[in-house]
């Protein structure tokens, strides 16, 4: 088990560097983010399920990664539906729940609307690799690299903690422990895991730091980070997915501006 | 293409001159009035009761100790005349742990980390990544996955991450003490290669002299009451101080005496059954299976050793016996005698109901303290039993004295040392006096001092009838211990108990 595992695959979107990426999905998640109307979703959504058949995964792949989206989507939907701010014609009535034709439409485009943020999001991240994301963010975004790659290496922890949690739950058991109130033991054993994490981390950033981390010179990078004709050519598609959902719902006459 | 002919491979001079070290919130020195020069190209071993401050000064040597608020410093120490801190990369620093070493996801990234944060030019780290990974041997693509790694494969992977800095001073903190006996030679074989080729000063801690005696040509020992004991040449130091040595925990060679020894028993082995494995498999989690067809049973007053190769399902097996992990399939039944009322299978006991029958101490002592205090520890297990507060302290304190624990009874089990916690987390299990116990490693990474006091509380036990599982690699504690061995071979491959010896 490794949070770090690399993707691998032959597709363009591997080569892309993850800050495109990053930059595509919260550029489009901003611009949707403005308005609630099913229009702009939907076009999002018609656009955004063509360019998937670029985004280097499996058809089992892609349900598999992206059913949490399927399940916030409906879900949301649902709430909305029911406990929507009420507005026109009245469907149905029951003690707080009030399903009107305000809060159908609401539903509808919060469905469609977290499909159209959440589903990219996914598929964009899916072929992210961690460590390329880290020289990304440093060599082109120029975030501290002293913050980036404590980030990095602390990611590769996260492995270790889940065979320390299994660890500790049966040494509860073998100590005489393990019996009654499930609250009261998983607090505990929270608590001894918080104590070995933040010795596994004091024991990295020793490692680190006899590696010269933190020395007084200006770092170099063995990987290059490149932002080219393909960053800003996936940055351009989401620009214009994002420009004609909004055309085509301003021109419909169904932009619902947020904060108006 | 090696570092020897490379015009950065230096080598470093090393001085102490009365220095003292004084970790943050401690009382007592670490290292205390310490005068020494190393020359340039020496290669030393440095040897210690533990708690000498052998670590401490390696750390020191490495910059990597911390600045004034993690501690008070005496005197002066300087590596080629200047302070340590100040000349990062000069000295390279290989930690005892292997997992706790890796820092990048990819073997290529991880060795070139140290270059990066150096500030060596692109094109000159991938030359020195290469050469390092050739250099100790580890002949896998730049991009292979760390975390697919052996634990020998990791040390050798941190030592060409430090080796590509091009170290003038290369400090090795007990880099074996965590590995398998595989390991252990893969590390020790690239570590000569890499002297071969290298004028680096070198200096490494171990407890078992054997592995580095033939690599060093000088022998330090370091005084627990501060300053140096013996300091020469190997032979004369092993040979002036031998003794002393080993009672401080450290394997000279040729010294085995004072080894405990096995009573010899006359156990009639049909009798005191406690577990029946028949076809039993075994898993970590419920999909995957690590071994099957296992026929083997537990006896009372009987050690059986569990040895064979990393990843064959020696720890699955051990804790699956001990009632910790569900059987994947087959039969694991305890006697009616041993159930004492509780039901045939273990996995189904309650926590409390395994305290009086099967005791496991954990291959990580850290995995199984639970309390504040060495004494709240080793009272867990009574108070879950619901003994009586009196009967609780006089048992504690039998064990506190039993395993010379008493000066640390109200120490945090985390701060203890490695012995003192190998010594705590068989206590803790001591304690309810269960009639199994089940031991995962229990020797691995200890001196020779811990070693002798485990092997000895063992045997005591043995003869007084309780049954012991221990899982190996140790071939001198299952010689020592075991009265079977059961060995695991290739993985899901039928096999049978080896006979008894």
């Amino acid at each position: 088990m490794s949070v770090l595992r690399v993707p691998e695959g032959t597709h363009a979107i591997f080569r892309v560097n993850p800050v495109a990426k990053l930059a595509a999905a919260l550029l489009l998640a901003g611009v949707l983010m403005l308005t609630i109307d099913w229009v702009s979703a939907l076009v999002a959504l018609g656009c955004e399920a063509v360019l998937f058949f670029w985004a280097g995964l499996s058809a089992r792949m892609f349900l598999l990664r992206t059913l949490p989206v399927w399940l916030a989507a409906p879900t949301a939907g649902l709430t909305t539906l029911l406990y929507g701010q009420a507005a026109g014609q009245v469907y149905w009535a029951f003690g707080l729940v009030h399903v009107t034709q305000g809060s159908s439409d609401l539903a509808v485009a919060t469905t469609l609307r977290i499909l159209a943020i959440g589903l990219p999001s996914v598929v964009l991240f899916v072929t992210v690799d961690p460590t390329d994301l880290a020289d990304g963010l440093a060599q082109v975004v120029h975030l501290p690299s002293r913050f980036v790659l404590g980030g990095l290496a602390g990611l590769r922890l996260v492995g270790l903690f889940i065979e320390d949690w299994r660890a500790l739950e049966l040494a509860r058991r073998a100590r005489g422990i393990g019996d009654g109130g499930a609250i009261r033991r998983l607090a505990g054993q929270a608590f001894a895991l918080l104590v070995l994490s933040i010795r596994r981390g004091s024991k990295l950033a020793t490692a680190m730091e006899a590696r010269g981390f933190g020395a007084p010179v200006r770092r170099t990078w063995a990987r290059p980070s490149r932002f080219g004709t393909r960053e800003y050519a996936l940055v351009g598609i989401g620009l214009l997915v994002a420009l004609l959902a909004v055309v085509v719902s301003v021109a419909t006459g169904n932009w619902n501006f947020v904060l108006a | 293409m090696t570092a020897a002919n490379s015009p950065t491979s230096r080598s470093a001079s090393v001085d102490a001159q009365g220095w003292g070290w004084r970790h943050a919130g401690r009382t007592g020195w670490a290292v205390a009035r310490l005068d020494l020069r190393i020359e340039p190209g020496e290669r030393v071993l440095l040897l210690g009761a533990s708690g000498a401050g052998k670590s401490t000064l390696l750390h020191a040597l490495a910059g990597v100790l911390g600045g004034d608020d993690e501690g008070e410093q005496h005197g002066r120490l300087l590596v080629n005349g200047g302070e340590p801190a100040a000349a990062r990369g000069q000295a390279g620093l290989l930690l005892q742990d292997p997992d706790s070493q890796v820092i990048l996801a990819r073997v290529g990234d991880d060795v070139a980390f140290g270059c990066e944060n150096l500030g060596v030019p692109r094109e000159e780290i991938w030359r020195r990544v290469r050469e390092s990974l050739h250099l100790v041997g580890l002949d896998v693509p730049l991009d292979h996955p760390t975390s697919a790694l052996s634990g020998g494969q990791k040390q050798r992977l941190a030592l060409a991450g430090v080796l590509a800095m091009r170290p003038g001073l290369l400090l090795l903190d007990e880099p074996t003490a965590n590995l398998d006996p595989t390991g252990v030679i893969e590390v020790r074989d690239a570590v000569a290669r890499v002297l071969e080729h290298s004028a680096a000063t070198f200096i490494v801690i171990e407890h078992r002299v054997a592995i580095w005696q033939d690599l060093v040509n000088r022998v330090i020992v370091l005084d627990q009451a501060g300053g140096v004991l013996a300091d020469g040449r190997p032979e004369d130091v092993l040979a002036s101080q031998g003794e002393r040595l080993s009672a401080a925990g450290v394997w000279v060679p040729g010294r085995g005496h004072g080894m405990p020894v096995r009573r010899a028993t006359s156990r009639d082995e049909a009798d005191g059954i406690l577990l029946r494995a028949e076809s039993l498999a075994i898993a970590r989690t419920k999909s995957v299976v690590v071994a099957r067809n296992l026929d083997l049973t537990v006896r009372a007053g009987s050690a059986l050793a569990v040895t064979g190769p990393n990843g064959s399902g020696k720890s699955t097996l051990a804790l699956t016996l001990a009632g910790l992990l569900k059987p994947a399939g087959g039969r694991l039944g305890a006697s009616a005698g041993f159930a004492d009322g509780a039901g045939a299978a273990p996995i189904g006991w309650t926590s409390r109901q395994l305290l009086t029958r099967v005791g496991t101490v954990f291959q990580d002592p850290e995995h199984q303290f639970v309390a504040g205090t060495v004494r709240a520890e080793l009272a867990v297990g009574p108070r879950a039993l619901g003994r009586s507060g009196p009967a609780v302290d006089s048992r504690v304190d039998t064990l506190l004295q039993r395993l010379r624990l008493d000066h640390l009874a109200e120490a945090n089990p985390f701060t203890l040392s490695g012995g003192e916690k190998r010594r705590l987390s068989v206590g803790t299990v001591l304690a309810t006096q269960p009639r199994l116990l089940v031991l995962d490693e229990p020797t691995f990474g200890q001196d020779f001092r811990t070693w002798r006091e485990v092997v000895a509380l063992l045997l005591e036990l043995i003869d007084d009838g309780t049954a012991v599982l221990a899982v190996s690699h140790d071939s001198d504690f299952v010689a020592a211990v075991a009265d079977r061995e059961f060995r695991l071979t290739d993985p899901v491959a039928d096999r049978q108990p080896v006979a008894p010896r």
